[in-house]
């Protein structure tokens, strides 16, 4: 017959488990990293002419150093600016003072009028970075909403809920991310 | 047969512990897989705004952080805004050789994938983001991510 061993005290294993426990807890974040993604456009090129967008097509929105907002030459507000962004963008009722569209073919969608308005975004060096966040927010809420509109209509679904990376791509191209900063310093340069 | 019969010490059994570490075992690992190790010590102060149209960053290992905001230790540093790279306060100077530093650091086919995410305070002046974002350009890291707090979508 074998000899019976020992058997170990198991009786610590919490207590050392509790102290990698806590060890963790203290040396770890919880926090997602989230955020407004943005892509920033190539330096200008000092040669290149400005292109000539008509006025039109162009949905101005300044900040200023106190964060009051400057939309389309009038007063705005931070919380009427969502819509006033998604009329631009979409102009439902083809106004003459709203944005053109340009009938193209998107895979999927097939003849689509897409506008050609463009969002431009001009802020002081004295705006708070919070003041900025918001507007980015409002207009990025903008197109997020134009796209679940017609993401729903077309297939029936959220935006962020297709998962076909063609109707994905359809859907982008039907509803450009079109928000553009000027450049510092140059009011109406860039892209 | 089988009955039940009543104990009649009236002493409450002890309850057994053995599974104990078997319980905390799990919630370590809990931890483990759902938080991430602080890299760098923060020494500006990092309050970032709050917004409903977040993204979450999808790749961890692709993505530099820059942080903007007033200093921590606001007795020597003062309370002026100052950009933190790594470990230490630098200039708007120093961002290109931080973002070579970065590319450096990434395997060769995921550079062009490198994510910069803007760290700032709300209570930051945008002049300071907009130099930042300008050499940014310079050196052509052009995919950024405003960092901000998700906040619940207003109902309507």
């Amino acid at each position: 017959m074998a000899r019976k061993v020992p058997e170990i005290n198991a009786g610590s294993m919490a207590d050392i488990s509790f102290l990698l426990l806590i060890f963790f807890l203290v040396t770890t974040t919880m926090d997602v990293d989230s955020g407004i993604v943005r892509r920033l456009p190539p330096p200008p090129d000092p040669t290149a002419e400005t292109p000539d967008v008509k006025q039109r097509n162009v949905f101005n929105v300044l900040v200023n150093k106190s964060d009051r907002l400057f939309v389309e030459s009038r007063w705005g507000d931070i919380s009427t600016l969502r819509n006033e962004a998604k009329e631009f963008l979409s102009n439902p009722q083809n106004r003459e003072d709203l944005p053109e569209k340009r009938m193209e073919n998107i895979p999927g969608l097939g003849e689509f009028p897409v506008s050609k308005g463009i969002i431009s975004l001009k802020n002081d060096r004295g705006t708070s970075y919070d003041m900025y966040i918001q507007v980015q927010n409002e207009l990025t809420a903008a197109v997020n909403e134009l796209r679940d509109e017609l993401s729903r209509q077309k297939f029936g679904v959220k935006f962020a809920d297709l998962r076909s990376q063609m109707d994905i791509d359809a859907i982008q191209a039907a509803v450009p991310m079109s928000i553009s900063e000027a450049e510092p310093e140059n009011i109406g340069g860039g892209k | 047969m089988a009955r039940f019969k009543k104990d009649k010490s009236g002493e409450m059994p002890a309850i057994s512990t053995a599974s104990m570490p078997d319980i905390i075992f799990m919630l370590l690992f809990f931890f483990m897989v759902t938080t991430t190790m602080r890299e760098v010590t923060l020494k500006v102060k990092v309050k970032p705004p709050v917004a409903t149209e977040v993204q979450k960053l999808e790749k961890k290992s692709l993505v530099s952080f820059i942080y903007i905001g007033p200093p921590t230790q606001s007795k020597i540093y003062g309370t002026e805004s100052r950009i933190q790279l790594n470990d230490s306060f630098r200039t708007v100077n120093d961002i290109a050789e931080f973002i070579y530093n970065e590319r450096e650091t990434r395997p060769e086919a995921d550079r062009g994938l490198l994510t910069t995410s803007l760290k700032v305070d709300k209570d930051v002046k945008m002049g300071v983001v907009t130099d930042v974002k300008q050499e940014l350009r310079k050196v052509g890291a052009f995919k950024i991510n405003y960092s901000t707090r998700r906040k619940a979508p207003k109902a309507e």
